[in-house]
């Protein structure tokens, strides 16, 4: 059982129409996996969330959730999308949004919110510390606010990985610093996967590296090697690259201790 | 001011636009909110101007005009809607071009058919004060075809509209849901343009919704809302539309618009107040 990957990818080619995007991508991740993706804009990242959800069928190579085919097996991914503009328009509260998570594949089942299905939604706000916040709206609450409510509705799901796309984007380092906390707490019972252009925010916390451009770098340890950089990615990883070649997350590690 | 309106309705084509004006704003109400939350107005209005295709094509067959554009407005809801799942892009050219070609053989198939067609107007315009029995128990059906699909997928047509690829990993049926939707607000389209004519049905379709968006936090209270605005409207409407030999649809729709303006300038006030 341990063994076994919760995610599986061998020798994956994806794209839309004739625009190829992801080259040759073999990944495996393992249940209590903290994998970070890191990859320029541009490179990937969404279109390997997009393969892993099922959302986007690949052209060659194969790809498994837990086991099972991305449209299947999907129902055991915790997806924390990126923050939209536009949702900060629509009138749902937080009880509303969280409770999507339970939601299942039968029209039916979906009629009314079971008991159980109540229990978790208040367990997931709790977990993210806003339970108090359940009867607001979603527009009146800040971006971190907001985030914590989106790691809630995947935590909803009741999920065995959870799939961040750029978590803390549009949120301020303090929040960002208790998201990563949070994240880290729940790493011990759930895997997480999380993918982010941000290497110094990222770096720090998760238990693995890799990075995309194209093609996935990804040798399951800690270290940012000369083969990440190489790939392609931008200037500030070159910039931390120069100086520390075969140690930059570590260095960067005891950088973060000082602040 | 009771003794007037109980003249007013003492007139059975009167008491008729009245029960006409309940079930269109039960309908419109309801599926009006779902148009504005998901942003497809313009979609809604493809819909209804294709509808005309059919009307025009049912007249020269000498087939019922509503027949023919009930089933315009469902196969046009359904094409676009397909078009729309596909590529978000391209659904926006298409709308324009299916509500063009709706009206092209609306306008030819009538002008092809001989004889006098004065009546056609009312398809444009509205003719509230001519609906029949037949037709207030198509009204009826499609209100509670739309009140049973809300009531029962709710949950599952919140979280489309609010968050479709959320939806779509959780395997809700999104495109069930989606084209359901869809049919059903080419079927409301074709009964509101009996009340205002399709060329206004939009706005009757989502100036409620709007003003109730502009007070309301939750989806629920925003559709009892547009119920209850959009069924005010259309009696306000048809009592001065009475008294002074004004059409109906027109009279509905410029009521609607000031109570949407005033609306938005009491949110602004209300929002300038506090700190």
């Amino acid at each position: 059982m341990e063994d076994k990957p919760v995610i599986s990818i061998k020798n994956l080619w994806a794209g839309y129409e004739a625009d190829t995007i992801l080259e040759d991508i073999s990944f495996e991740m393992f249940q209590n996996d903290y994998v970070g993706l890191i990859g320029p804009n541009g490179g990937g990242k969404t279109t390997l969330i997009r393969v892993i959800l099922g959302l986007l069928k690949p052209d060659k190579g194969t790809i498994s959730v837990m086991g099972q085919e991305p449209v299947r097996g999907r129902r055991h991914i915790g997806y924390v999308s990126q923050f939209q503009v536009e949702d900060k328009h629509f009138p749902i509260s937080v009880w509303d949004v969280v409770a999507l998570g339970r939601l299942q594949p039968n029209l039916l089942q979906n009629f009314h919110i079971r008991p159980y299905d109540k229990e978790v939604i208040e367990l997931a706000l709790q977990q993210t510390g806003m339970f108090e916040y359940r009867k607001r709206t979603m527009n009146e609450l800040s971006g971190g606010q907001r985030q914590r409510i989106y790691i809630s509705r995947a935590l909803a799901a009741e999920p065995k990985i959870l799939l961040l796309d750029e978590p803390t984007s549009s949120v301020d380092s303090q929040s960002s610093n208790q998201i990563y906390n949070l994240l880290a707490e729940l790493n011990d019972h759930i895997a997480i996967l999380l993918i982010s252009h941000d290497l110094t925010a990222i770096s720090t916390y998760v238990k693995t590296i890799g990075c995309v451009n194209r093609q996935l770098i990804y040798q399951g340890n800690k270290e940012l090697t000369a083969d990440m950089v190489e790939i392609g990615y931008g200037c500030p990883v070159d910039l931390i690259a120069h100086g520390l070649p075969h140690r930059v997350i570590a260095g960067h590690q005891h950088e973060d201790h000082h602040d | 001011m009771i003794e007037q309106l109980s003249t007013i309705f003492s007139y059975e084509f009167m008491r008729n636009a009245l029960i006409a004006s309940f079930w269109i704003s039960l309908a419109t109400g309801v599926i009006g909110s779902l148009v504005v939350l998901n942003q497809i107005v313009s979609l809604s209005g493809g819909i209804a101007h294709a509808a005309y295709g059919g009307v025009g094509i049912a007249y020269y067959l000498g087939m019922d005009p509503m027949l023919g554009a009930l089933l315009f407005s469902t196969a046009s809801a359904l094409i676009m809607g397909a078009v729309q799942r596909k590529t978000r892009s391209g659904a926006d050219t298409l709308i324009g071009v299916m509500w063009s070609i709706g009206m092209a053989i609306g306008i030819i198939f009538i002008s092809l058919t001989p004889g006098y067609k004065a009546n056609l107007m009312s398809y444009l315009f509205g003719s509230i004060l001519a609906v029949s029995g037949t037709d207030l128990r198509l009204m009826a059906l499609i209100a509670f075809l739309v009140l049973g699909f809300v009531f029962f997928t709710y949950r599952s047509l919140l979280a489309i509209s609010y968050d479709e690829t959320f939806s779509t990993v959780r395997n809700v049926p999104v495109n069930l849901v989606y084209l359901t939707m869809l049919v059903l607000i080419g079927l409301t389209v074709v009964v509101a343009m009996r009340m205002v004519g399709l060329i206004l049905v939009i706005a009757l379709l989502s100036i409620p919704p709007a003003i109730a968006l502009n007070h309301f936090k939750d989806v629920r209270p925003i559709m009892l809302c547009s119920v209850v605005l959009s069924f005010l409207l259309c009696f306000f409407g048809l009592v001065i539309s009475f008294q002074t030999n004004i059409q109906a649809g027109p009279v509905i729709i410029l009521l609607a618009s000031a109570a949407f303006l005033i609306s938005s300038l009491v949110r602004r006030l209300h929002l300038s107040k506090k700190p």
